[in-house]
């Protein structure tokens, strides 16, 4: 039952712009492939490991065959062929091409449907680990159960995993639900994934496999002394954002953020390539299980809340279809937005709570993450405790899903050990004393707050036809969201990008989708 | 752990003002209370309450009184302490440098840079290094402003880049030089383990290894800075918490003019 009075015919026009935006760039996503892709690939065809100066293998294999024109068939070809003419293994084939010794794309090319055969073998062997990871959450789940939903989710940034690790247990054992290891300063925009465990970083901590390896050992140790699984989260996106998901789902992470629109916004990736890259992730992260996290409350970092909230909701429908065509069930979209009012705005908080709702009724299956206060968060830590408590009572109020805790020292440092506690012990305090608000008032009839949203979803529905006219590339490139310009060619990470050709094998697509 | 009562402790200090003696006040004055938060690598227990208590008592604290231990697990708890603080500041003999310029409002930045220096000013800003946050910049520069204090790109006579954030210093010079700037904006938001001292340093360096520090006006802004430590790293100016739009835009405007 709606508690705002939204227009449910408004709703499905907007959805179905959406789903139009979506599916025009779908149509390119379908037609090219990325070297990120590719190293995925090789990834989940067991390749794995450094050269000896660092550079990993997965790298190695794609940039040979990127440079010897190749890759617009893609890697699991040449690798599926490499296989046929030696008899090695996936692994055994990078190490040799990381020697010098062999070039796969110049051995005999063996008949199509042999190289698919001999690929799918080692693509089904990932696909029943990552399934086996998948079932493994469940029972967990099931034996130990879970926090109850909005999911208490904290950061960890020390940039050394092994003291990440120290306050991510800690956190857990405050009653923290998702603990997100933050990646270091500029992840984000290096073309490889580093490797091994890692002891130094700036802002947050490199994610490497072997990092995920060791948060999610002493999560599952946590969890067990708690009696509560304790999810895992990093950061899907920027230049590696498939190989991340890969690297998650082999490692049972449960959450990602995951956002082409973030990336080309906030980190001036390239349009096409992030786009043709979140397609392939989000169909692994789908598999996987994994609860995705969207980055529309970025908008309001740089935007106005009161003024843009349209172009939240206007990204988190697209971001909502885009999921679909990669196979993400809503349960497991959490589509972003944030609380971003001005304090010293007359009834912000009504406004907010007409937006919290307004997300909850639009997509009432997904597992919305709310982002806490940080534009007017200041060097007053005790108002700051004050304006995440107004934040904490409208997640209960709304039904959010995860709820990103605010931290009061937000405008000062990364979060302290006991920041971090005060802001469970904040939420944890609004949950259960306002736990069924929701369920007991009822908002007025034409007041504020149902106008509020009324308005909102009038202007995303508006938005979202326009975009649907102009397309979503010349879109991005006026500047609708966020308020950042970029360029269809501008942007890094577009050299990544080719075209694939009649024989283009990715076995992953299909076997993921196809095979829930 | 706190009694929550009245103190009904006799009064054994003197209560008149006296600058040369400054304590803290709670209700009384040079009463010096203080109250501090902090955790110690220790479970919590009677050794840990104890150690919270003279380790205030070390720092100054006069009968420190742990109101609020509270354990956060895996060896570590947190304390609130309060306690009447002993050491009192002499403040007749304290100096601080401030930023020597009168604040204007945007019109008046507007008229007084079409006056004295008769063309639009070009001023360059950016969050550099590994700072992720255009939170101050955006503040700053962007149209919109912040709390009702118009940016720069509102600004007639100023024309305003932000370059973002996480901009290298390097880039940031080049950036400057390309534009023909006359004054640089460095944002550092929220950095680790004091990065960002390091970051201004560098980039001080890089303007001087290039000859060209004396070419732009540079001032530098955040929740951690101040005028004293700005002018200490070689910066014209710095803006701590709190400054807005027009703070930046009268020193840049007058500085700019004193140096024609």
């Amino acid at each position: 039952m709606s508690k705002l009075n939204l227009d449910q015919s408004l709703i499905e026009k907007a959805r179905a712009s959406a789903s139009h935006i979506a599916k025009d760039i779908q149509s390119f996503i379908d037609q090219h492939t990325t070297v990120a892709v590719e190293r995925t690939v090789v990834r989940l065809l067991g390749i794995d490991g450094v050269d000896e100066f660092g550079t990993p293998l997965p790298n190695i294999v794609v940039d040979s065959i990127k440079r010897n024109g190749g890759l617009n068939t893609g890697a699991a070809f040449f690798l599926g062929n490499a296989m046929l003419n030696t008899g090695l293994s996936p692994q055994e084939i990078a190490e040799k091409i990381a020697a010098g010794e062999l070039d796969i794309t110049k051995l005999a090319i063996r008949p199509e449907a042999e190289v698919r055969a001999k690929v799918e073998e080692y693509a089904k062997a990932m696909v029943s680990r990552i399934k086996t990871n998948r079932e493994k959450r469940s029972e967990y789940l099931s034996t130990h159960g879970e926090g109850k939903q909005p999911y208490l989710y904290v950061i960890v940034a020390t940039g050394n995993i092994y003291e990440d690790v120290i306050q991510a247990q800690s956190a857990a054992k405050q009653g923290a639900d998702i603990i997100a290891v933050i990646r270091t300063t500029g992840q984000s925009l290096l073309d490889y994934v580093p490797y091994g465990a890692t002891t130094e970083g700036f802002g947050g901590t490199y994610a490497t496999q072997e990092n995920f390896r060791i948060m999610r050992k002493a999560l599952d140790e946590v969890g067990e002394e708690v009696g509560r699984y304790i999810r895992l989260c990093n950061y899907c996106s920027g230049l590696c954002m498939p190989e991340i998901a890969a690297m998650g789902s082999m490692e049972r992470l449960d959450v990602m953020l995951n956002d082409a629109l973030y990336g080309i916004l906030f980190r001036d990736i390239n349009m096409q390539r992030t786009l043709v890259d979140q397609f392939f992730s989000r169909v692994i992260n789908g598999f996987a299980g994994v609860i995705i996290n969207t980055g529309e409350d970025n908008y309001l970092t740089t935007a106005d809340a009161v003024e843009e909230a349209h172009t939240v909701l206007a990204s988190q429908f697209i971001n909502e279809q885009f999921a679909l065509m990669a196979g993400i069930p809503e349960e497991q979209m959490g589509l972003g937005h944030a609380f971003e009012m001005d304090p010293n705005l007359e009834n912000g908080f009504l406004l907010e709570l007409a937006q919290a709702q307004m997300a909850r009724e639009i997509f009432p299956k997904a597992p919305l993450k709310y982002m806490p206060p940080t534009k007017f968060m200041t060097g007053n830590v005790f108002k700051g405790h004050i304006q995440n408590a107004l934040f904490n009572i409208t997640s209960i109020w709304t039904k959010q899903g995860i709820q990103l805790l605010g931290m009061m020292t937000e405008a000062i440092h990364t979060p302290f050990i006991a920041d971090r506690a005060l802001s469970i012990e904040n939420a944890r305090y609004v949950f259960n004393n306002m736990r069924d608000i929701g369920d007991e008032i009822e908002f007025k009839q034409g007041g504020i707050i149902q106008q509020r949203a009324a308005f909102v979803l009038k202007k995303a529905a508006e938005l979202l036809e326009e975009i649907q006219s102009e397309g979503l590339f010349a879109t991005l490139e006026q500047g609708k969201f966020g308020g950042v310009k970029r360029a269809r060619t501008g942007g890094k990470g577009l050299d990544g990008v080719v075209k694939k050709d009649e024989k283009y094998l990715n076995p992953f697509i299909s076997l993921m989708l196809e095979n829930k | 752990m706190s009694s929550g009562l009245y103190s009904m402790n006799k009064r054994d200090f003197d209560t008149t003002l006296d600058p040369k003696r400054v304590r803290p006040y709670g209700d009384t004055m040079n009463d010096g209370k203080v109250q501090l938060s902090f955790t110690l690598p220790m479970k919590a227990d009677e050794i840990a309450a104890e150690a919270a208590k003279q380790y205030a008592m070390k720092m100054g604290l006069e009968e420190p009184s742990v109101v609020h231990m509270a354990d956060l697990g895996v060896g570590y708890s947190f304390f609130v302490v309060y306690g009447s603080c002993t050491h009192t500041i002499d403040i007749t003999g304290i100096k601080v440098s401030k930023v020597e310029s009168s604040v204007m409002s945007m019109h008046e930045v507007d008229d007084y840079i079409k006056n004295n220096i008769g063309r639009k000013i070009v001023v360059v800003g950016a969050s550099t290094g590994t700072d992720a946050h255009t939170v101050g910049i955006d503040a700053i520069m962007n149209m919109k402003g912040y709390a009702g204090h118009y940016g720069l790109e509102r600004y007639d006579m100023i024309e305003a880049y932000n370059l973002g954030s996480q901009v290298p210093n390097e880039e940031f010079i080049k950036k400057a030089v390309e534009l023909n700037a006359d004054a640089l904006l460095v944002s550092q938001t929220v950095t680790q383990k004091n990065v960002h001292i390091q970051n201004l340093t560098n980039l001080i360096e890089l303007l001087e290894a290039e000859g060209l520090r004396d070419r732009f006006v540079v001032v530098c802004g955040g929740p951690r800075l101040s005028h004293e430590l700005a002018k200490e790293l070689g910066y014209d100016a710095g803006f701590a918490g709190g400054s807005y739009a027009e703070d930046v835009a009268s020193f840049v405007a007058q500085q700019l003019t004193a140096t024609i």
